[in-house]
């Protein structure tokens, strides 16, 4: 039975033209010869229907390539992978953006993408002008919306802005407007890229509730985020792509698991390979950030229970300062967790010699909260209000709670907010009612 | 009856026969050569979306204008005033014999709606890049909502020309009853050249720069500041109808002032080069559809 299928992928492949540099020219001739031809080759390629851009198309890449599987209905599917991963591709291709090269796919029910929030809002036209521009944009029936019209704009809380135009909206209202038309949406598959990525944190939370009573109506959806955590809560199975393939599908635990362990990640470390332009100035220059574990890997993700080590590596071009490397670490909704300060008596108030100096600091486990983390890096002189480099957000990772009933949360597993969730030590005095 | 009507017409992609007893709608999708159908259907199943996004065109034309509609107007209007200065009285263009300012505005009317489709059409594409990256929906109805949002302005004109006839004392005769006929050749030749020009658009931005000069070219192609009597052979005056827009602009002087050139042959000469237009364009806008999202 074909019955409880909604989508399958067979060997789905999109290959990529990317343009290739040009050869030098030998002589001037072929130049100017060139210059006259070019145009003229490429109308011709062009009414060949031939996707060409302005420059010779010759290097292709496949932003996917074979992938297979299958999602029945009802069923709620995460995507990861890292940044190029052909997450979005998948997705365009799905929602009939763009056609794949090779292979098929087959949309059993309605489908719904919404792959950026506000697809369409016009800055001139208000609020209400935008819901039914941007409704029928995503495939609602005039009546669909006239319907739904009020309960989009309470979820939106733009009650009062509804006639104004969308150009005097702060930007989270505008997203908050785009989210809740497009939450409004009952297509029988839903098919969502990173839209949670936006927008102030509780009104993620109010998205993430939304999306997850559509899970629970029965509606199929495939959900692409970089977030670990929502990934682990709203989807049972998840897909991990890398590199246009399928690395690994299964329950999401495992699959997350695997991704995290995987070092698939980039934004874990950076380095300034260029000494000149790296951060910093005449006094010390940073080289490198990044995060590791205890046994010295990159990691973009970490265990919610496990120390986790910030380490930067710089460079002190001039001898006899006193330095100390210090990190600010900000969640994803911009609060500052904490700062660290180097206290490391062995170069606490000592001037450092010339050299490379490498820097960890040991967050330990069971302190940070779940969610993605960003780190900056920076170095100072005590006393003097000299900082040689600070480089915001140098590198990000996430803390993933796999909520295995060990962890700070224990067998909680509602949403547990919070800027640190320390597993602390309890101590419960007892004292037995007398009469008993 | 929601459902079932969505069923019937699947909005996205062609339907397998739907054997199963599932009400619901199949879409393959796969990987398409060469030359692919219209698909109209989907593009009617998606006439709200046309609705809108003509609408929004309207309402977003004239905002944060002075003017604002008043544009609508000014242009014609003016160009019909310069003209009858230097051609009418200046260079004594002949006119058929309606007094010259009527002559030339008459086939201005017609113009600027010809002119702004395919200026706004031509654009639409690159314009809403955004949209063709980020949702499915028919693309032609981007170049389509691009010249229907063009009659708004069209009909402000129009009205400033039955204020002209009122002036110069010219009762429409029956023929006026075509004018709608002429009106539609106007938006099937702006439409078909804004298909095939939108389309390019895309992968060569050239066009943005060349649509100007064709617009300029055209005009003066165009029976617009002359009367095409001025060809004396018949046969010739037949061929000049290819540029449709010779057509139109003599089928509205013949229809609204009475005069001008007899428009049987011109017309079916210029009607069935809009028409090829037309066609040829909308199959070559769907041919490179599907590069569109890669390329824009």
């Amino acid at each position: 039975m074909m019955s409880d299928i909604a989508i399958r992928v067979e060997n789905l492949s999109k290959q990529y033209h990317i343009g290739k540099r040009q050869e030098s020219y030998r002589t001037l001739r072929d130049t100017l010869a060139d210059a006259f031809t070019a145009p003229f080759r490429r109308a011709g390629k062009l009414l060949r229907g031939q996707a060409t851009g302005a420059a010779e198309l010759d290097a292709a890449i496949w932003a996917l390539k074979d992938v297979c599987f299958d999602v029945e209905r009802g069923e709620v599917v995460g995507i990861i992978g890292r940044n190029g991963a052909g997450k979005s591709t998948l997705l365009k291709i799905l929602s009939c953006i763009t056609e794949p090269t090779e292979g098929y796919a087959e949309i059993h029910g309605r489908v719904g993408s919404l792959l950026e929030v506000g697809t369409g809002f016009h800055q001139e036209l208000t609020g209400r002008e935008n819901v039914y521009l941007n409704g029928a944009i995503l495939g609602m029936k005039r009546g669909e919306i006239d319907r739904k019209f009020d309960e989009i704009v309470t979820f939106a809380e733009v009650e009062k802005f509804i006639d104004t135009p969308v150009k005097h909206y702060s930007s989270g209202m505008r997203l908050r407007l785009g989210f809740a038309v497009a939450a409004h949406l009952e297509p029988e598959i839903l098919l969502i890229d990173e839209v949670l990525a936006v927008g102030d944190a509780e009104f993620q939370k109010k998205c993430l509730n939304k999306m997850q009573d559509v899970g629970q109506q029965g509606r199929t959806v495939l959900f692409v985020s970089h977030s670990m955590p929502a990934i682990t809560r709203l989807c049972p199975r998840t897909i991990l792509l890398d590199a246009g393939r399928i690395l690994e599908d299964g329950p999401s635990h495992k699959v997350v698991g695997a991704y995290l362990n995987s070092g698939l990640g980039t934004t874990a470390k950076r380095e300034w390979p260029d000494l000149a332009t790296a951060p910093g100035d005449d006094v010390a220059r940073l080289r490198a950030v990044r995060v590791r574990t205890k046994d010295g890997q990159t990691t973009e993700a970490v265990d919610i229970r496990e120390p986790v080590g910030l380490e930067m590596e710089f460079e002190v071009l001039q001898p006899n300062h006193m330095l100390f490397p210090y990190y600010n670490v900000y969640n994803q909704e911009g609060i500052k967790v904490f700062s660290a300060i180097d206290q490391n008596p062995d170069w606490k108030g000592r001037p450092r010699s010339t050299g490379q100096y490498v820097s960890t600091a040991w967050i330990p486990g069971n302190l940070l909260s779940e969610g993605m983390l960003f780190v900056g890096a920076a170095l100072r002189t005590p006393n003097r209000k000299i900082r040689h480099f600070h480089a915001r957000e140098a590198v990000a990772f996430q803390v993933i709670d796999s909520m295995d009933g060990n962890s700070a949360r224990g067998d909680f597993s509602g949403r547990m907010s919070g800027a640190v969730r320390p597993l602390l030590e309890w101590d419960t005095q007892y004292t037995p009612n007398k009469e008993e | 009856m929601e459902i079932e009507n969505l069923v019937k017409h699947q909005p996205i992609a062609d339907m397998l026969s739907a054997q199963e007893a599932d009400d619901v709608p199949v879409t393959r999708i796969e990987p398409s050569t060469g030359w692919v159908s219209l698909k109209l259907r989907e593009l009617w199943q998606y006439r709200e979306l046309l609705y809108f996004l003509t609408w929004r065109d309207v309402k977003v034309r004239y905002k944060q204008t002075v003017l604002g509609a008043a544009w609508a107007i000014i242009q014609p209007f003016f160009t019909m005033a310069v003209f009858s200065v230097f051609f009418g009285q200046l260079a004594q263009i002949p006119s058929d014999d309606i007094p010259y300012p009527i002559f030339s505005y008459t086939a201005l009317v017609p113009w600027s709606f010809f002119a702004q489709g395919l200026r706004q059409s031509s654009d639409s594409l690159v314009g809403g890049a955004h949209l063709i990256k980020k949702v499915y929906f028919p693309r032609l109805a981007m170049p389509i909502a691009s010249v229907f949002s063009g009659v708004v302005d069209f009909t402000l004109a129009f009205i400033v020309l039955l204020g002209m006839m009122l002036f110069y004392g010219i009762v429409p005769t029956l023929n006026a009853l075509w004018l709608p006929l002429f009106l539609l050749l106007a938006l099937v030749t702006s439409l078909g050249s804004g298909l095939w020009l939108s389309a390019m658009n895309v992968q060569f931005r050239d066009v943005h720069y060349t649509v100007p000069f064709l617009i300029q070219f055209w005009m003066f192609v165009t029976p617009i500041a002359y009367p095409s009597s001025l060809i004396e052979n018949r046969l010739a005056r037949t061929l000049y109808g290819i540029n449709p827009m010779a057509g139109v602009v003599e089928g509205f002087r013949w229809a609204l002032l009475g005069k001008g050139t007899a428009p049987g042959p011109i017309t079916i000469a210029s009607s069935l080069a809009a028409l090829a237009l037309l066609v040829s364009g909308a199959f070559y806008f769907r041919r490179m559809e599907k590069t569109f999202a890669d390329v824009v």
